[in-house]
């Protein structure tokens, strides 16, 4: 496996273990510890952490929601000015959380290159 | 540089948390909001049902079974445990509204909304909210704690929900205001009857009413509003005997209304807030027993006022609508009785002129100072300092305007005198009714009731029928109370109460049926003054109309009569108005406008035109024919739709009928016909043009709002029903009937119900609105009543409440 696809898993193991008991930015702790522990290079940095909590929010999301027949989802897309379009709701709510991730992971990589260096 | 990229990226890892973290002006904090773990999405799922759930301080284990519309059935061992699991089953589905609905009655939605709402608040503080409630708490303190112990239960019963309620599980209105709910009180309890008293007693037009006086004298004065009607159908038949009678009205002293100009008076509840209610003698029923039926008519909100639920003890088995907050069935019925309310509109607020000494620690009464009580009202504001009101108090009540609020007048004010300031015990009359078993616990229940007043019919499966008009009235000389007084003078005060046994009431009449529908309450032969506040003239007629037109009735009727859409108003005007208005000068649009509305049968159904060119032509008319009445920089209010009507057809060349701005002609009533009628064709083709056409329910675009400002996305539009305000399906576009009811007093009694909303509060239950488009429709549930603790077929969940042990 490439280091990629390790970072990519281990973020989302770790990021559904912390959101057991810490609220919504355990996605930003789990990105910033895969980070320093599994660092990436370049754009990799960002984008793998970023993927793996959009993919990991959506998959949640879209498992809650079409359970329900979206009626929720909805609404909230309505709420948010999004014409009532459940998917894209779905696609926010995981691009939110891979930002908060992608970022967190980046400030991660940067402690990591730190650490190597002493 | 590798510090700098550090710092940077440690900048934007606290940046984006921020943003994502905090509400920032009307969006929600999108991380907390959206996130899959603890966000909305967590509340989209219909509400758990089964299980045990353990709950401390119950006595005994409480059975809750649900049936398919989500209707709770509480069988609970004694009173205690019955009233605690209502608390928690009712925050269990409404813990939002609970609460939401009595920080609203306390003035404190500026600390959801911030400034914007600082207005509302001080109003709410002003008119003494808060204080009504403490006074309801202190009354139930002193006199009785048996009461305030079940309020107490209740109480317990919605903080063990909210103690076991994690970030995920809150309603997800918290979720988008970005708050947590907070434990209830007891005080909550009392602070929503205020709520519910102001809604339906907190009308009153006396500060309008003064400056209407002073703009056009006192002969005009009562022309426009006079004390009865032409013709008057009262909710208490006019052939009652009230010799029985023996204290007289306040005899009349040599007062005067005090002529001051007022600019601008507080917010009031909604001017069509009422209800119909009847009932009819089993000799009048097809099935010979007695049937009841209820319709209040209130704000279409979401999540609805109502919730309907089934509470038992072994000793008794209450089923009806509740209200979130409040203990007991408010409207329903138990093995034995069947009761429901509408509103009797009685003037039970008063207003009295203050003067002050210098610096306002004192006021003059009956040639003497006496000392001010001052109240300081804390408001929070969210994301600002608290705003500190102070509200002087007088014996009358609190000085609501005075130089701090909406008023310039340095050394006076206007102090309001209202009976839901009194202490009272408004809560034990549903705890009796839910219990009694026959007329006279029914009257017995009645007794502890004082605000808002109301109309309670009754029918038994004994074969009684009743009605009540239930309240603590003040025994006001003629006249008293219908403009501001002068607040020095003791002949002002109010002098006395009726006695409670002289409230107006009938049982069993002659006629063989009751009915309200807020109407004058009696006529000229009841022995007290109750003017003229605004009562209804038009529901009363056509229900007693119905009534009076066959010997027998069945459910079947009654459901008829709830979804009735005759719109008698607009058939006492519009032949009138077609006959007497000059058409020769019509454009070919307006006589097409004018064929439609000649063909019209007077019923607001949804399909007709017809209704919504009577709304504009009346409309143009009202407002043509008050100008005179529109004067900036006053508090005014314009004659009632009767009286106006009776003005057009009576009164065709009065001075009032000419349009003031227009100087070189004189108006008659003939010429406004006309002319309001082409600015409505105008208006109409306007509608067309845009909309495509005007039937009446794309016209009227009925809808539910969420309690929140109407938030679109939890709300409903375009509910396909007719009718309109003052017809019997009294649906106008956003209030109308908010529960119908109809028991038939079989033994056990069988009820039909219906509400437009649904039993959950979370907009992501299929639960939220399910029973709007079947309540448009005009249809209704069959209400399971069940007789014991055993599920039966139509229950679908079984949850139940364990008392928690202490191992």
């Amino acid at each position: 496996m490439t280091k990629n696809s390790i970072n990519f898993i281990i973020t989302i193991i770790l990021a559904f273990v912390l959101s057991l008991f810490l609220p919504w930015w355990s996605i930003m702790i789990a990105a910033g510890i895969t980070a320093i522990s599994i660092p990436l290079k370049k754009a990799a940095v960002f984008f793998i952490p970023f993927l793996a909590i959009l993919v990991f929010w959506s998959i949640y999301c879209f498992t809650i929601s079409s359970a329900n027949d979206f009626t929720l989802a909805k609404k909230i897309s309505q709420l948010l000015q999004m014409g009532g379009n459940a998917y894209l709701l779905i696609l926010l709510t995981g691009i939110i959380g891979g930002l908060a991730a992608g970022i967190a992971a980046i400030f991660g990589k940067q402690i990591a290159v730190l650490r190597k260096q002493q | 540089m590798k510090y700098f990229k550090l710092l940077i990226s440690f900048g934007l890892t606290i940046g984006i948390f921020y943003v994502l973290n905090t509400q920032l002006g009307n969006i929600p904090p999108l991380g907390k909001f959206l996130n899959p773990v603890s966000g909305i999405w967590q509340n989209e799922t219909n509400e758990a049902i089964i299980g045990d759930i353990s709950i401390p301080g119950l006595k005994d284990e409480v059975t809750v079974h649900y049936d398919e519309l989500m209707i709770p059935h509480v069988f609970a061992q004694n009173e205690a445990d019955l009233y605690k699991a209502q608390g928690y089953i009712t925050a269990k589905h409404r813990l939002w509204q609970l609460e939401f609905q009595t920080h609203a009655a306390a003035g404190r939605i500026s600390e959801l909304f911030g400034e914007r709402a600082l207005d509302y608040d001080r109003s709410e503080r002003r008119r003494g909210m808060v204080y009504g409630a403490e006074q309801v708490m202190e009354y139930l303190e002193k006199y009785d704690p048996v009461t305030l112990g079940f309020i107490q239960n209740y109480s317990d019963g919605v903080n063990a929900y909210i103690d076991q309620l994690n970030l995920d599980q809150y309603p997800v209105e918290y979720k988008l205001l970005d708050y947590k709910p907070e434990a209830w009180t007891p005080k909550k309890t009392a602070l929503l009857l205020m709520y519910m008293t102001k809604m339906l007693a907190g009308y009153d037009d006396d500060l309008e009413y003064t400056n209407v006086l002073r703009l056009v004298g006192k002969e005009n004065f009562e022309l426009l509003f006079p004390d009865f009607f032409d013709i008057t159908d009262p909710v208490i038949p006019k052939e009652t005997d009230w010799s029985f009678i023996d204290v007289p009205q306040t005899p009349l002293p040599a007062s005067k209304a005090v002529l001051d100009t007022i600019t601008e008076t507080i917010e009031k509840p909604h001017p069509d807030n009422g209800s119909n209610n009847w009932a009819v003698s089993g000799a009048r029923s097809v099935t010979g027993n007695p049937i009841l039926a209820n319709d209040p008519h209130l704000g279409l909100k979401l999540p609805s006022i109502w919730f309907v639920m089934q509470l038992s003890t072994p000793d008794h088995n209450a089923f009806g609508a509740t209200i979130p907050g409040a203990l007991g069935v408010i409207s329903g019925f138990n093995q034995y009785i069947a009761w429901g309310e509408t509103n009797a509109t009685r003037d039970v607020i008063d207003w009295y002129k203050i003067a002050f000494n210098e610096d306002r620690s004192k006021y003059k009464y009956d040639n003497q100072w006496k000392d001010v009580i001052t109240r300081v009202e804390e408001i929070k504001i969210r994301e600002k300092e608290s705003y500190k009101d102070t509200v002087l108090y007088t014996h009358h009540g609190p000085v609501v305007y005075d130089k701090n609020f909406k008023s310039e007048n340095q050394r006076s004010g206007y102090a309001m005198r209202w009976i839901a300031h009194d202490g009272s015990n408004n809560q034990k009359t549903f705890i009796e009714l839910n219990k009694a078993k026959n007329y006279d616990d029914y009257v017995s229940a009645l007794q502890y009731w004082n605000a808002p007043a109301q109309n309670f019919v009754f029918a038994s499966t004994e074969g009684d029928i009743a009605l009540w008009i239930q309240g603590k009235f003040a025994n006001k000389w003629e006249g008293q109370g219908k403009f501001l007084m002068d607040g020095s003078n003791p002949e002002n005060d109010w002098q006395s109460f009726i006695p409670q046994q002289f409230n107006a009431h009938t049982k069993n009449p002659e006629r063989g049926f009751v009915s309200s529908a807020n109407q004058h309450p009696v006529d000229e032969n009841y022995p007290y003054y109750v003017f003229n506040d605004g009562y209804e003239t038009y529901r009363n007629r056509v229900i007693n109309d119905f009534f009076n037109s066959k010997d027998k009735f069945s459910v079947q009727d009654f459901k008829e009569l709830h979804n009735n859409n005759y719109n008698l108003k607009a058939a006492e005007l519009v032949p009138h108005m077609l006959e007497h208005m000059e058409t020769s000068s019509l454009s070919e649009d307006e006589k097409a406008i004018y064929e439609e509305i000649k063909a019209w049968n007077f019923n607001n159904d949804i399909d007709e035109v017809g209704p919504s060119i009577w709304r504009q032509w009346y409309g143009k008319l009202y407002n043509m024919l008050w100008d005179e009445l529109d004067v900036e920089d006053m508090a005014l209010t314009s004659p009632y739709t009767y009286q106006t009507i009776y003005l057009l057809k009576n009164c065709g060349n009065h001075k009032f009928m000419d349009i003031v701005e227009t100087k070189d002609k004189t108006e008659s009533s003939k010429d406004l016909f006309l002319l309001a009628f082409q600015e409505a064709a105008k208006r109409l083709k306007e509608l067309k043009e845009r909309d495509g056409d005007y039937t009446w329910v794309n016209y009227k675009g009925t809808y539910a709002g969420h309690l929140l400002q109407s938030l679109p996305a939890f709300s409903r539009f375009d509910i396909p029903i007719g009718g309109d305000r003052n017809i019997v399906n009294a649906t106008s576009e956003d209030h109308g009937p908010s529960w119908r009811m109809i028991v038939e007093m079989t033994s056990p009694p069988t009820a039909l119900g219906i509400y437009p909303g649904g039993q959950s509060g979370n907009p992501g239950s299929q639960y939220y609105d399910n029973f709007i488009d079947d309540w448009a429709a005009g249809d209704y549930y069959s209400l399971n009543f069940l007789q014991s603790n055993e599920a039966t077929d139509a229950i679908i969940g079984t949850q139940t409440l364990k008392p928690t042990h202490h191992d």
